[in-house]
């Protein structure tokens, strides 16, 4: 399935006719309906329960963001936005999804610069973020898992990559202008081995 | 690049470091990290690992925290600047990369950058996980908290919030 279908993307959103106030509305809903990793609810809301994607649109769209470069799910909602509307579509889906959560992040920050010194509040956060790091692990093993069963050069690479920026903490732009091309030469290496 | 401005600097090395956070936000926090606490000094450890937290309980995506950090560094103006400077060149990037990439599907050059970059982008994660855990994990419950949610992560479909409440409590009532 290549050549029949360069853009599947495109077909189903061109016979859509979102409103700009709808795309805001939509994309505010996905902000505040997950915390941190809100990609199955942007599913959820534009597969399941508006109908603007198929099944296959959205992970096509989505095996993209993947290892594209920033915030994928914002990446997401401003191509998904400009396709429908064009730049003013982009800038309605950005407001929607960053908006709601932006405001929210404000209030939280100024309570902290007046509260940040409670001992208590200090705890708290520090729970919270001892949690959340293990979510995170929990996360990296389960993206890992895949490349150390297959023993590519990839492991080298990842356990490179932790050591220059984690132990190191080399800068990051220098670090991957050097590692992302020797990642990808080898890679392109290992699958004409 | 350097700038008395401390909005012109947060505005220039969010740009530029959102560029190459592949995998999302939470690939560049090692250089959010970096560049907050050890370059520009705007804030400390401490203070970075309490905006990672409120950034995990505040809903939205992962970037969220650019706006905390922005806050903390110059006000609503800051949270402002950081936030549409985490997004602006990778939103930009991402619309005209989609545009070309279905067109390449087989390609072999194609599958080698994305095979070539997921290692990449899970370093990456796990130089966060690394750089976060030392600024948090300072107590063996600390630890502890940390090494039981990956595992209750990895294993189960537990809501994370859940997990969320019960290690704010352990850390209120200062067990961490």
């Amino acid at each position: 399935m290549s050549n029949t279908q360069t853009d599947p993307v495109t077909p189903t959103i061109t016979h859509l006719d979102l409103t700009l106030s709808e795309l805001f509305l939509g994309f505010a809903k996905i902000s505040v309906s997950g915390f941190g990793f809100i990609l199955p609810w942007a599913r959820r809301l534009i597969v399941d329960e508006k109908k603007w994607m198929t099944p296959e649109e959205f992970n096509e769209t989505f095996s993209l963001s993947q290892f594209l470069p920033g915030p994928n799910v914002v990446n997401m909602a401003v191509v998904f936005g400009s396709r429908m509307r064009g730049a003013p579509g982009a800038a309605v889906a950005f407001a929607g999804l960053l908006g709601p959560p932006a405001l929210i992040a404000t209030f939280l920050s100024f309570l902290y610069s007046q509260f940040g010194d409670a001992d208590i509040l200090r705890r708290i956060l520090t729970g919270i973020a001892a949690a959340a790091i293990g979510l995170m692990i929990a996360a990296i093993a389960k993206m890992a898992e895949p490349l150390l069963r297959k023993l590519s050069p990839s492991v080298i690479v990842l356990v490179i990559t932790f050591v220059a920026i984690g132990v190191f903490r080399f800068p990051l732009i220098q670090t991957l202008l050097v590692l992302a091309p020797v990642s990808i030469a080898l890679a392109y290496w290992w699958q004409r081995r | 690049m350097k700038s008395t401005d401390p909005l012109v600097t947060l505005a220039a090395h969010f740009a530029m470091l959102s560029l190459f956070a592949i995998g999302g936000a939470n690939a560049g926090l090692p250089e959010m990290h970096r560049l907050a606490v050890e370059v520009e000094h705007w804030m400390t450890d401490q203070q970075f690992a309490d905006l990672f937290a409120i950034a995990q309980v505040t809903p939205g995506p992962n970037v969220i925290i650019s706006t905390l950090i922005g806050y903390q560094v110059a006000g609503i103006m800051g949270a402002f600047v950081a936030t549409v400077a985490v997004c602006g060149p990778t939103c930009v990037a991402t619309f005209f990369i989609t545009r070309v990439w279905d067109r390449f599907r087989t390609a072999p050059l194609r599958i080698a950058i994305q095979a070539g970059l997921v290692p990449v982008s899970v370093g990456l994660l796990a130089a966060s996980a690394w750089i976060l855990a030392q600024s948090t994990d300072k107590t063996v419950i600390a630890f502890a908290v940390t090494a039981a949610t990956a595992l209750i992560g990895f294993f189960t479909r537990v809501n994370p919030l859940w997990i969320f409440a019960a290690a704010a409590l352990l850390g209120g009532i200062g067990l961490m």
